[in-house]
């Protein structure tokens, strides 16, 4: 099934947040991701969620979703071109050998170093879900402590926006 | 003008123009009770349960259009109202529930009486406020009000901690006279080029069908519905909560659809090739199962409600919009159209027709000795002249009430289509009675949906609101053991009480008039007795044939086309009981 990614416009209201995550439970529907944050207008939130369905079902999801009151507008960001992105922090264990070869591999996926110890490094990384994966996968799995990923946000190219 | 907030909450709902309020007191609603102690413009109507409250309010506004008004404590009071406040949720019904909250420093510390109102109803809410800011009081209600009446009508609460209300912080106080939310726009205009492809596609139909449901009555479209119907000729069959939005005795009207719907309704809907969906949802007990739903039509669906189109049927010609404007725009273009309805097609159409109805689903044993329960109906129909406003709790009751007493008058037929709620009946009645004192109000009930709300017989009685109670007492949760007999062999699991109070002596003890009724003879002049004391509440406990079952029946799991019909008259009564 599809991957979509969902834009969407919310009242920056206590338990908005709530009816969309309550939404998506009592409907049966699945949430990959959601990030949430105030914009440049702090009476409205951006939320980005991730969900995977048969075309019947997004549409069913972004029906509903436009129905909640606190929804100012929405758009499926994998409907037309868009930039998606997510960031990543990943503490690996970085001994040795293993330290020269950790950085390269940040170097060839365009990620820092943001915090060294004698044993570990952090790596901070940014790219579509799908670069995040591979560069996990490029790393030895016994050697990373923890990963945290923010789940994807995304924007949609050109002149067109989500706005007021 | 200065007010606190108790008062502003009171003056609001004057000045909203609210008539009745029904609700039960409590501690974080005390400012709020005192406010209205010293006013005179509301009614408020004590209930004996906040369940009661919320399906008072909601018989109130289902008979009137206008929203019901319930007022509860925080907790228990606030919890007893969500069956009543879900029940109006799935049948699009206005309300505004306010509820005690404690007050907003203590919220969170699992204080006495305290529950997460908010979070508890908001799935079967349209929308709610928890009120934070004195100042803000009245435009919250206002924006309650107006969110709960507008577009696709539902219930709205608003909870009010009570510090908000206290009598010593006084604010200015303006109610605003309209109100604009950003995020939400209920006006649709619908789309022409929709109406102009689904007028096309209508003409041209062969074994065409009108399927309208309850949106044509929350939307008072019923006149632009009539008109619709008889400018095409065409027949038209009424859902559970479409009852009466079309008249039930017309010669077009080809009876209710679904489960318990018409013989003829069902194999029309199940033949038809183009089908007309206005202010209906296709719901599961409308469709069957939907992979046998309807294999040969083209679907055109008109609904206010975006997300209720091929929710569960794909349609054709979507049409978002208000039932009246889309009706009336169509209802112009086929007065214009050159092409007519195909008059001999639906001629063939209209004979197919009159051989499923000659089958007579609905016959039923007229020379029973038994009281059979249709045969009340059908008495309770010609005693009120079919004029009645009739609630009606849930389960076979229900279903003989639909299935018998034709309704030619919207807003008559008051039942809980959605969430199937026992106990709705007594309460909403009492709600109906104070809305139209003049009208006749009949409850028809069960001896095991009545028991779920009975306490709100003490209401009846404090505010004189004389119902008539028709308990079809067959000493069965009659639905429930009907499905044990078909589905689960004759295994009676807990549907039927071995103690039934005896409800004659319990309506008399709560102040009103118990008539018991054992014999088919006895049920006429019990009715014309019953309706004649125009001042009383009167209880008939009518003790019906114990194994009628609902027919005609579609089972789960079958298409509109494999109807269970009764074998024979009677052909049920034999069976052995519990």
């Amino acid at each position: 099934m599809k991957k979509h990614i969902i834009s969407i416009l919310i009242e920056n209201e206590s338990g908005a947040l709530s009816r969309v995550a309550g939404l998506f439970s009592a409907r049966g529907y699945n949430i990959e991701s959601l990030t949430v944050a105030a914009t440049e207008n702090p009476s409205l939130s951006r939320m980005t969620l991730v969900t995977r369905g048969n075309e019947e079902v997004i549409e069913q999801i972004t029906k509903q979703l436009n129905k909640l009151i606190d929804v100012v507008k929405l758009i499926d960001l994998a409907e037309s071109f868009h930039i998606e992105r997510e960031l990543m922090l990943v503490k690996i264990k970085a001994t040795g050998d293993l330290r020269d070869e950790i950085r390269s591999m940040a170097d060839i996926f365009r990620g820092k170093i943001v915090d060294v110890t004698p044993t570990t490094y952090i790596v901070e990384m940014t790219g579509p879900s799908e670069k995040l994966d591979a560069f996990v996968a490029a790393i030895d799995s016994n050697s990373i402590i923890e990963v945290v990923r923010s789940g994807p946000t995304g924007i949609s190219r050109g002149e067109k926006g989500l706005h007021l | 003008m200065e007010l606190s907030g108790a008062q502003i909450l009171v003056q609001s709902l004057i000045d909203e123009g609210v008539e009745y309020i029904f609700g039960y007191p409590g501690g974080a609603v005390l400012h709020l009770y005192d406010a209205l102690y010293q006013q005179e413009d509301i009614k408020h109507i004590l209930v004996r349960h906040e369940q009661g409250a919320t399906h008072a309010a909601d018989g109130y506004a289902r008979s009137t259009g206008k929203p019901g008004v319930v007022l509860v404590t925080s907790g228990p009071g606030a919890t007893n109202a969500v069956t009543g406040i879900a029940t109006a949720y799935m049948d699009s019904i206005p309300m505004v529930i306010i509820s005690g909250q404690v007050s907003l420093p203590v919220i969170g510390s699992d204080a006495f009486q305290e529950v997460d109102m908010i979070g508890i109803t908001r799935p079967c809410v349209k929308h709610n406020y928890l009120v934070k800011d004195v100042t803000k009081l009245a435009e919250t209600i206002k924006k309650a009000f107006y969110v709960a009446t507008t577009g696709r009508p539902g219930p709205v609460v608003i909870d009010v901690p009570k510090d908000i209300t206290a009598p010593h912080i006084k604010v200015p106080y303006k109610y605003p006279k309209k109100v604009s939310i950003r995020s939400y726009n209920p006006v649709v205009t619908p789309n022409k080029g929709q109406i102009k492809k689904a007028v096309e596609l209508l003409l041209s139909a062969q074994k065409p069908i009108i399927y309208s449901g309850g949106g044509v009555i929350l939307g008072e479209a019923s006149k632009e519905l009539i008109e619709f119907t008889r400018a095409l000729g065409y027949p038209i069959t009424n859902t559970l909560m479409g009852l009466g939005a079309y008249p039930a005795t017309d010669k077009q009207n080809i009876g209710m659809l679904g489960m318990h719907g018409t013989y003829e309704a069902n194999m029309a809907m199940h033949e038809s090739d183009v089908i007309i969906a206005i202010g209906s949802r296709f719901d599961d007990r409308v469709t069957g199962k939907l992979d046998l739903f309807c294999p040969y039509a083209k679907i055109i669906h008109i609904d206010i409600d975006p997300a209720s189109i091929s929710k569960t049927v794909r349609v054709d010609i979507p049409i978002v919009g208000q039932v009246k404007p889309v009706l009336e725009a169509m209802l112009e273009l086929i007065k214009d159209s050159s092409t007519k309805p195909n008059k001999k097609a639906l001629q063939l159409w209209w004979q197919q027709i009159a051989q499923w109805q000659a089958l007579d689903c609905l016959q039923f044993d007229r020379e029973s000795p038994l009281i059979k329960p249709q045969y009340v109906i059908e008495q309770l129909y010609d005693v009120t002249k079919g004029d009645a406003y009739v609630t009606s709790d849930v389960g076979q009751h229900q279903m003989w009430a639909a299935q018998y007493y034709p309704f030619d008058k919207p807003r008559r037929w008051i039942n809980s289509g959605g969430l199937g709620t026992m106990g709705f009946g007594l309460p909403a009645a009492i709600g109906v009675k104070l809305a139209h004192p003049d009208a006749d109000v009949a409850c028809v009930t069960g001896e095991a949906s009545i028991q779920m709300c009975i306490q709100e017989l003490s209401t009846a009685l404090q505010y004189k609101t004389p119902i008539k109670i028709i308990t079809l007492n067959n000493r069965y949760m009659g639905m429930v053991r009907q499905w044990q007999e078909f589905s689960y062999e004759c295994r009676y699991s807990h549907s039927y009480m071995d103690t039934i109070p005896d409800f004659v002596k319990l309506a008399e003890a709560y102040g009103h008039v118990g008539i018991r009724i054992d014999k088919p003879e006895e049920v006429r002049p019990a009715l014309e007795s019953a309706f004649n004391m125009k001042d009383r509440t009167v209880f008939l406990d009518i003790m019906t044939d114990r194994t009628e079952n609902v027919f005609p029946m579609i089972e789960a799991g079958k298409g509109h086309h494999d109807m269970k019909l009764r074998v024979a008259p009677g052909a049920t009564t034999d069976r052995e009981l519990a």
